[in-house]
């Protein structure tokens, strides 16, 4: 089945349609409405208004603030240090991860499935969880340092290490999976022309596959230019990204001032990202001819074959399968020797006589519910304004100049990925001062966590429904209303059957960010519902080996459940281009 | 009507019933109905649900929990909304950081029942009863008992015996901006060497070379030697923590050993006293005042100890044998007067950090 993306044709357009644009734009901003407005009160508003609470003195704006912060030199240490180390953690993720995204595209083996889902649990894991395993692995009296006596806590390394770590399912399903729908037979036919094999692959592969890598590496790069958890836990006090100085300056100092013009400094460096983001993958929207996945991906031949498939199962089975083992394997360690004494106190948990005592399965319970009311939350804002997106692009105007409405658009694309890119502790502090007035007084609502988790599940629904929603033939659509359906059967018929799958994955990607959400909850959960990242980490926060190993339980049943739903994903894998993260 | 505009109508119809049904299911925030208090804290706070429960049935108030992180974030998220406070009382504003709450006006004065019984030292703001002292504890060196035995050493005591060579690499402490034990322990030798000596301290400490992590988690789970939890792994057999952590270190073991496997150096210790306050605007300011009764209650202040690992403020609260048993008493803790700390506060953090982090 092939795939390619519907262009709509001029003649489609031209004549039949006229005065379709001002009803496009009304159909346009009324989908977005609701995205807009959700976006607006639980994002812009928080946001705008503790940001202007340091910028503003009496009224006035105080931008020579922005002087003073910048020439600090311990601010632009922080600024280099936080670029670096995003620019070195994406190029040693590329490396290590374009290898597996081959891999997993073209080589069938099996087990395929399982560990294309398992590969991408770590990048759902709560950081207090990965800090601690990466810990028990590189750090002191780690796995490494009984070996071989290496060490790697508190160096830049560790830092490195575990961003490769989080970002490697990034890699592998962006540019994996367009990898793995493009026709080999072009490359063939090139090699069949004369071409070598490398200039074949360079000629006909490379371009085809250079903007999906572009888009992976800037994601990458997003995800880690505002890391927070690896720097803290792993890099030791000498290393402090842009991100945790916000942290710090806000939670520690309420040196609001400060805060809010690092904040305005990383939503700049993020846009720039973003935009460029948004250029590369409009650059992969280009017509390519795209095939089957299943159809491409062959068992692998010749030695040289054969050992990169052996070749990436080393890397993912020493960097993101070690530190999920020695995970489990604390959790049964206990006192006694293995068993499972730490699981039974978890269990017994439930009737101690604490609001400490937190039973596992009512924090799993309450992760669960947290997570579907997150998730229903982002479905309908991220599909709305999946489809506000997809809409038809309005062409040029006589002038040659893009209509204002798309650049619009332009900037709501950008808008929805934002608040992968905003501090939690920035939001957390926003929601405080703002809503806290009736009808708006959410503070102490049950919603907030749900509202929050859905603020970072929205960018993976768009991201993940847009291609699909895009891929819909809209011909399809018309051929039906010709043989006499109605609009809504038409929906039922056409519409719902090939975005019911991707809607599926979307839910299933927004729920589990919501169970590993730990920044927004650990501000917003109430003590009487801690979710279960919530409960590893005030389990942790506490002296003694029983604490301790409840702590790695629980964090190995939330690795189970975060296992669990990306594997039911991965048995809903449509024949398309979803999956872009 | 155009298919995708069909679309778009259902879809808005879900989303907004979605708004609507959220806006019902949502129980109201704060105390507005004069039957319920709200108690606005951080995460370490605990209490057993039946000592809960009882002040419920007793006074008849249903009483909400919010917590908002660490005892740091909780208080500025508290000065963030003063005015329109999250609940009616605070618990957790510590002497490191109470001068702030004062100085931002957060509490409203109530003299709490059984004040008569906490020792004077405790009570910070003796005149004005804005807040109430309701626990304290003691931020010490700790030390890994198995390893100076082995190694036929005598444990440090003060402060002095950490910059002995001796002693030398053997000390894992805390980032003083982002760890309330490592700011507390800057604090003690502030409080020791005074503020001219203490950078002097420190810069000895740098070269017997001390070792700084971001947060007690990883200072006592990773690195201290003693800590049960790093099976041994750790390797720095002193560890800057709480004087109840050795009591905590014991919790759950059996049979119970005669001692506990971790110590303290009584001549480091830095003393965290924890206040309550009833906030200003509270919407329940009657209930409030009932919960803060309750917090200096003596079946409170009893319950205290195990659920926080702090000791009671009443010196009429009896303390549990974990605590009497493996315990150490602190008879002459380092202390600061919290209008000092708050003024030099941030400068003494970034004084520290270009010290001991450069």
């Amino acid at each position: 089945m092939v795939l390619a993306r519907s262009e709509v044709t001029p003649s489609d357009v031209k004549g039949a349609r006229r005065g379709r644009p001002a009803r496009g734009t009304a159909v346009r901003l009324g989908l977005m409405a609701v995205p807009l407005a959700f976006f607006a009160l639980f994002f812009a508003y928080p946001v705008v208004a503790i940001v202007g609470r340091g910028l503003k003195d009496g009224g006035q704006w105080q931008l020579g603030r922005f002087g003073a912060v910048l020439s600090d030199p311990d601010v632009v240490q922080v600024l280099w240090f936080t670029v670096w180390q995003a620019a070195a953690s994406t190029g040693l993720t590329l490396l290590i991860a374009l290898p597996g995204a081959y891999v997993f595209a073209r080589f069938d083996f099996p087990g395929k499935q399982l560990l294309r889902a398992v590969v991408a649990v770590p990048f759902v894991l709560p950081t207090v969880v990965v800090g601690s395993a990466f810990l028990a692995l590189v750090g002191r009296g780690g796995l490494l340092d009984d070996l071989w006596g290496l060490r790697l806590d508190t160096s830049v390394w560790a830092i490195l290490l575990a961003h490769v770590f989080f970002n490697y399912a990034v890699v592998v399903r962006t540019v994996g999976g367009l990898w793995g729908q493009l026709d080999p037979r072009q490359e063939e036919a090139a090699r069949v022309l004369g071409a070598g094999r490398f200039a074949a692959w360079r000629r006909v592969t490379l371009p085809a596959l250079g903007p999906a890598v572009a888009a992976a590496a800037l994601m990458v790069f997003l995800f880690t230019f505002t890391s927070f958890g690896v720097v803290q836990i792993l890099g030791g006090p000498a290393f402090s990204t842009l991100e945790v100085e916000i942290y710090r300056q806000t939670a520690d100092f309420l040196d609001l001032p400060t805060a809010a013009v690092l904040t305005m400094i990383q939503f700049a460096a993020v846009l720039g990202v973003l935009a460029l983001h948004a250029w590369t993958v409009r650059r992969r929207e280009s017509a390519l001819r795209l095939v089957d996945a299943s159809q491409t991906a062959r068992r692998p031949r010749g030695r040289g074959q054969w050992a990169l498939l052996w070749g990436t199962f080393a890397v993912i089975a020493v960097l993101l399968l070690a530190p999920l083992v020695v995970l489990v394997e604390r959790s049964f360690a206990g006192p006694d020797g293995y068993g499972t004494v730490f699981y039974a106190a978890l269990g017994s948990a439930a009737s101690a006589d604490s609001t400490f005592a937190v039973a596992p399965l009512d924090a799993l319970w309450n992760s669960l519910a947290y997570g579907a009311a997150a998730t229903a939350i982002a479905l309908v804002v991220g599909g709305l304004a999946a489809a506000a997106l997809t809409l038809p692009r309005l062409r040029r105007g006589p002038s040659g100049r893009t209509p204002v409405i798309s650049r619009f658009v332009g900037g709501f694309d950008a808008l929805l990925m934002l608040p992968l890119g905003v501090s939690a502790v920035t939001v957390g502090f926003g929601f405080l001062i703002t809503l806290d007035a009736p009808p708006l007084d959410l503070r102490a609502s049950w919603w907030l966590v749900p509202l929050a988790q859905a603020l970072v599940g929205v960018p993976f629904v768009v991201r993940t429904m847009l291609p699909v929603l895009r891929a819909v033939d809209s011909r399809l659509r018309e051929a039906a209303a010709v043989l006499g359906a109605s609009p809504w059967q038409v929906w039922r018929a056409v519409d719902l059957p090939m975005v019911r799958r991707a809607l599926l994955i979307a839910a299933g990607f927004a729920f589990a960010v919501s169970l590993g959400e730990f920044g927004a909850t650990v501000f917003l959960a109430r003590p009487d519902q801690p979710t279960l990242p919530v409960a590893v980490a005030r389990l942790l926060g506490r002296a003694g080996e029983l604490n301790y190993g409840q702590a790695m339980a629980l964090s190995t049943i939330l690795m189970v459940v975060c296992a669990a739903a990306l594997l039911i994903l991965e048995r809903l894998r449509p024949l398309d281009r979803s999956g872009e993260f | 009507m155009s298919t995708i505009s069909r679309i778009a109508a259902t879809a808005m119809a879900a989303a907004v019933g979605m708004t609507a049904l959220a806006a019902c299911g949502s129980p109201g925030g704060g105390s507005a109905d004069a039957k319920t208090v709200t108690l606005v804290s951080h995460d370490s706070f605990n209490v057993s649900k039946s000592v809960l429960a009882a002040f419920e049935k007793e006074s008849g108030y249903k009483v909400t929990m919010l917590k908002g992180g660490d005892a740091g974030k909780a208080v500025n998220q508290a000065v963030l909304s003063k005015g329109n406070p999250q609940g009616d009382v605070f618990f957790g504003i510590d002497n490191t950081l109470l001068s702030r709450g004062l100085d931002e006006g957060l509490f409203s004065p109530y003299r709490a029942k059984g004040l008569e019984s906490v020792p004077a030292g405790l009570q910070l703001d003796k005149g004005e009863h804005r807040v109430t002292p309701l626990d304290y504890g003691d931020i010490c060196v700790n030390y890994d008992r198995g390893y100076f035995t082995r190694h036929k050493i005598a444990p440090p005591k003060t402060f002095d015996d950490l910059l002995k060579p001796r002693y030398k690499g053997l000390l894992v402490t805390e980032n003083s901006a982002t760890s309330s034990p490592g700011l507390a322990f800057q604090l003690g030798t502030i409080a020791k060497y005074g503020e001219q000596g203490w950078q002097s301290y420190w810069k000895k400490l740098k070269a017997n070379g001390v070792e700084v992590v971001d947060g007690w988690d990883q200072a006592y789970n990773d690195r201290f030697s003693g800590s049960a939890a790093g099976k041994g792994k750790g390797d720095k057999p002193l560890v800057v923590s709480y004087a109840s952590s050795p009591p905590a270190e014991v919790l759950g073991k059996k049979p119970a050993p005669k001692e506990a496997p971790t110590g303290v150096a009584a001549g480091t210790c830095f003393r965290q006293i924890e206040f309550g306050g009833l906030l200003k605007g509270a919407k329940n300011e009657k209930g409030g005042k009932a919960l803060l009764d309750f917090l200096l209650s003596k079946k409170f202040q009893e319950d205290v100890p195990l659920q926080m690992f702090v000791n009671p403020a009443r010196k009429d609260a009896a303390v549990p044998e974990l605590f009497t048993k493996y315990g150490t008493t602190i008879d002459k803790p380092a202390t600061l007067a919290p209008g000092t700390i708050t003024k030099n506060r941030e400068q003494w953090i970034k004084q520290w950090s270009s010290l001991v982090l450069k």
